[in-house]
């Protein structure tokens, strides 16, 4: 556009025009990037659901612990009590492994190595398994995938 | 009636002359009619100097990039035939592909190894134009036009890894797309909206195979028509 003739036109019809023009075509390109990004949007996923139950308490033995690799978690009982940490590595997402002779959690990836209370002992990961919600309900243990909770969180049974 | 005859009924013909409008005689306004008549051949330059046919000047780095690019798009046409991005439908097609299809695993190699030696010729290429100096104007807006179309043959070579279903295509995915979730601010919507949902699942394996058949192909065309056109405003090679 030539914007010197726009600004010699003042502050005429032809301006009022160029920027109601301008203004239309704005809002319907705002608009439609707007639609176009709730179409990518997924509104229902069939995904497995994050809560899950694992079992009940007296089939884990004390200081055990127990992988689920297809629900990507450990379920560890101590002499305290239990609780769960997501097998997902921190470092980008692959699923680690419980190596019982060495006593730790490795990641296969890029060799991130964990203890099994979840803390980080060798990188690239830069910090430890996340410690995820544990509860008892009718007698079973439920364990949520997505509820982060303090690293020191223990269920007392 | 000798074959020279029949050449010329054949382009006295309306038909002919409906196609081609001029004549062949070699003249100047000819040879530049022959070049500018047609969509494939005016995206070259009218007249070549001799001298920047050299080798030495462009490795023909750009034109073998350009002819991957071909080759992967006749290939991966091919494969589409075969192929359906679903679970587990992928990763069969893929073995039925490398292991019944007639020449489906001389085609999936061929995509392959074609896509993998794009993104050396691609780099191959930028290095060379870095190194000699191209970039520098009136050529700066097609540095940037080539660096977009180098982030692009990157993301057809990611999108594409996707596609075989099988444990390296599924973690690598896994590896990437968490790369890509630890951009600040939009990095877990964008992981989100590129997968479809919080898994690699089939949501993503489609994504992929649309942005891997189409999107990101058009794209490239777009881009590699501007880049050519560019070449051929700019006055292609000119030795400094």
């Amino acid at each position: 556009m030539d914007s010197q003739r726009i600004e010699a036109a003042g502050s005429g019809r032809r301006r009022f025009l160029w920027f109601t023009g301008l203004g239309a075509l704005g809002t319907a390109g705002a608009g439609g990037a707007a639609v176009m990004l709730d179409f990518v949007h997924p509104k229902v996923l069939f995904e497995p659901p994050s809560s899950f139950r694992v079992g009940r308490p007296e089939s884990f033995p004390v200081n055990s612990v127990t992988a689920d690799y297809a629900r990507k978690v450990y379920l560890v009982r101590t002499e305290v009590g239990f609780f769960a940490l997501s097998a997902v590595c921190t470092h980008l997402g692959c699923i680690t492994r419980h190596v019982e002779e060495e006593g730790a959690i490795f990641c296969p990836c890029h060799g991130s190595k964990f203890a099994v209370d979840g803390s980080l002992l060798m990188g690239p990961a830069t910090r430890g398994l996340r410690r995820i919600a544990i509860r008892l309900e009718d007698g079973e243990l439920v364990v949520d995938s997505e509820l982060e909770v303090e690293k020191d969180a223990v269920l007392r049974v | 009636m000798n074959v020279l005859e029949l050449k010329e009924r054949v382009v006295a013909t309306p038909v002919w002359r409906s196609i081609f409008r001029h004549r062949y005689l070699d003249s100047n306004r000819n040879r530049a009619l022959t070049v500018f008549s047609n969509v494939f051949l005016h995206i070259h330059p009218v007249k070549v100097p001799e001298k920047s046919l050299r080798l030495r000047h462009t490795m023909c780095l750009g034109g073998l990039s350009f002819a991957l690019f071909l080759a992967l798009t006749v290939t991966g046409v091919l494969l589409m035939f075969y192929y359906r991005p679903a679970i587990p439908q992928a990763y069969r097609d893929m073995k039925e592909l490398e292991f019944v299809v007639t020449s489906g695993a001389l085609l999936r190699n061929l995509h392959r190894w074609a896509a993998h030696a794009m993104v050396l010729f691609v780099f191959l290429h930028m290095a060379r134009v870095f190194y000699s100096g191209a970039y520098r104007p009136p050529r700066e807006f097609n540095w940037v036009v080539g660096v977009l179309l180098l982030i692009l043959s990157l993301l057809l070579s990611y999108t594409g890894y996707l596609l075989p279903w099988d444990q390296l295509a599924f973690w690598a995915i896994t590896v990437g797309t968490n790369m890509a979730e630890a951009a600040p601010l939009i990095g877990p919507k964008f992981k989100f909206l590129l997968l479809g949902g919080n898994v690699i699942g089939e949501n993503a394996l489609v994504r992929f195979y649309v942005l891997h058949c189409v999107v990101l192909p058009l794209a490239a065309a777009v881009l590699l028509a501007v880049h050519f056109w560019r070449v051929r405003k700019d006055g292609g090679v000119r030795p400094l």
